[in-house]
């Protein structure tokens, strides 16, 4: 139940976003969800893509080093209080959350949150517990 | 100005001669005697010390270098019995591990009265007060130009380096007239002063400023600011501190005190020995020195030396500012840093961390900027920012407690580091200080 990252590291440089976005897009890798953390020093872009083995070979050919990492995907209600009863479910496991961002899925009236906790199968087996839909991969 | 030592510092070139002479020959058949290492060098050179019979047989001696240093650490090189050794002081060396320098009784007070001919020639007098900013402790620095001011009469104010707020009320209150510090460090407290709307309130008349390489165009900066007249003053550890050669009024390059320090300049290559005036490596042998005496000490530093007579009536030789050095050593902030350090820091701390690194440094403000860059790899990226600033922090502590300064850590690329024919470009130094 877990769908894969490619995490990528960006150099605080004038342009190295641009050149990483643009070798995948010559590659034909498409983009789904994106996400940045950024320091004063550096950034750490997160993208899940439709072929990340690709993406991550694209990527060292441009001497750009990157990571693929397992996530869980959750599947959320777009509706009030849809990414409160995740919190809740894995606050009450003592579950941290490391970081997460949000995307549109394929299926109308959901979105998809991609989060990395202190414990991924622990979260991933409370969610599933309560009742909360995880996307596959082959859902991306 | 005066002439803090007239005899020894006007000395006529004839009986200067006469005198090194003399004192080059006692020296050698002491350090014969006494130290291993000089007495092997000798003997692999088939030389003995009754072949040497004055300064013109000074070429004949074999040098001694810095790695000399390292590999007797720490005492192996004195020549008195420890008894003798009254202080030590101590620098950096290439690879971390600092070099160790003695002086004997007799040294401590021909070193003060160096430093004291140096303040001389500034206008310096007993009447004096010499604010000593520069690090009192095992850096040579502070104690030399401390001592100094003691062997004047002047009145010292240890004050050491840092604490710039405490720097600038203690030099209002206590009438400081003598500033002694790094350039850089003057021109900080000059802005600092500047700021504050405090430069009516300094009775400075001169600063004496080195320990790193500094420009005439701040020479004029430090002099607007603090409104003293700043002097230039050479030194290295390994040959006593500053005090080795310093400027006179007329400013045209530095009196080396030759009565104790004999120069020489040659090819670094060859190794020749070059006439007066042309530039090369500076080379000197301690004449006087007894604790830790050194012959033929090849410095590193080049530039050349002027043996016409000055206006100031010293006959001592002077030499320029050095426009340079022959290894890649780097002097930032005060700090001697050389590249190897880096990369054994980088290697030592093992692991997954790449030695593939990049030294920039600049000048800001007036401040030297030192930034390491230093490739990443597969293995030290991980997909948490805390974990990538795990790595940067371990790097930046492991550099810092081996070079006793903080470079800033940035993580870049693999392969993103120049390379021309296949040797990484380690340096950039981007200072524009000739």
């Amino acid at each position: 139940m877990r769908i894969k990252q490619l995490s990528i590291f960006v150099e605080n440089k004038t342009g190295r976003l641009h050149s990483i976005i643009d070798a995948l897009s010559k590659a034909n890798v498409n983009l789904r969800a994106l996400s940045i953390a950024d320091t004063t020093d550096f950034g750490i872009l997160r993208v899940i893509v439709d072929d990340s083995d690709a993406a991550k070979a694209v990527l060292s050919e441009i001497g750009v080093i990157s990571k693929i990492t397992d996530v869980i995907a959750v599947k959320i209600d777009d509706k009030t209080g849809g990414l409160a009863s995740v919190l809740d479910t894995l606050s009450d496991s003592g579950i941290f959350i490391e970081y997460m961002y949000a995307f549109l899925g394929r299926e109308a009236g959901r979105a998809l949150m991609v989060l990395k906790s202190s414990d991924d199968d622990a979260a991933a087996a409370a969610l599933t517990a309560a009742g909360i839909a995880l996307t596959e991969q082959s859902e991306i | 100005m005066s002439i803090w030592q007239p005899k020894e510092e006007t000395m006529p070139r004839e009986e200067l001669t006469k005198l090194q002479s003399e004192r080059l020959v006692a020296q050698v058949k002491r350090m014969y005697e006494k130290v291993e290492l000089f007495r092997k060098r000798m003997d692999e050179a088939g030389l003995k010390p009754e072949d040497i019979h004055g300064v013109e047989d000074l070429h004949k001696l074999p040098f001694s270098y810095k790695q000399d240093l390292r590999d007797y650490y720490p005492y192996g090189l004195f020549a008195v019995p420890m008894k003798d050794i009254k202080r030590v002081h101590a620098s950096s060396g290439t690879t971390g591990k600092q070099i160790v320098v003695g002086y004997t009784d007799a040294d401590l007070d021909m070193w003060a009265n160096c430093f004291a001919r140096a303040l001389a020639a500034t206008g310096a007098d007993e009447n004096s007060f010499v604010h000593v900013g520069y690090g009192l402790g095992l850096f040579t620095g502070g104690f030399g130009a401390h001592d100094g001011a003691v062997k004047m009469g002047a009145t010292a104010i240890p004050i050491s380096a840092g604490n710039t707020q405490r720097q600038i009320q203690t030099m209002i209150d206590f009438g400081s007239t003598v500033l002694c510090c790094t350039p850089s460090y003057a021109m900080y407290l000059g802005e600092s002063i500047e700021e504050q709307g405090l430069t009516d309130k300094l009775s400075l008349k001169a600063g004496i400023f080195g320990a790193e390489p500094w420009t005439e165009e701040m020479r004029r900066q430090i002099e607007e600011k603090l409104r003293l007249k700043a002097y230039d003053i050479y030194g290295l550890s390994e040959i006593m501190g500053p005090g080795v050669s310093y400027e006179c009024e007329y400013q045209c390059g530095m009196h080396v005190c030759e009565d104790h320090f004999i120069p020489e300049i040659i090819d670094p290559d060859t190794c020749e020995v070059l006439p007066a005036g042309a530039q090369g490596e500076l080379v000197f042998t301690t004449i006087t020195k007894e604790g830790f005496p050194l012959i033929r000490y090849r410095t590193r530093d080049i530039c050349s030396l002027n043996y016409e007579k000055c206006k100031c009536g010293r006959t001592h030789v002077r030499m320029n500012k050095p426009q340079g050095r022959t290894d890649d050593m780097l002097i930032i902030r005060g700090v001697n840093v050389f590249p190897s350090q880096i990369e054994e820091v980088l290697l030592k701390i093992g692991g997954d961390i790449t030695p593939n690194y990049q030294i920039v440094v600049d000048r800001k403000n007036n401040t030297d900027t030192f930034d390491v860059n230093v490739e990443m790899s597969e293995q030290m990226f991980s997909d948490g920012v805390r974990g990538i600033e795990a790595v940067e922090r371990r790097i930046t502590e492991a550099l810092k407690s081996t070079l006793g300064i903080a470079p800033k850590v940035n993580l870049v690329n693999p392969k993103s580091i120049t390379r021309s024919e296949g040797k990484a470009k380690r340096v950039i130094d981007n200072r524009k200080l000739k």
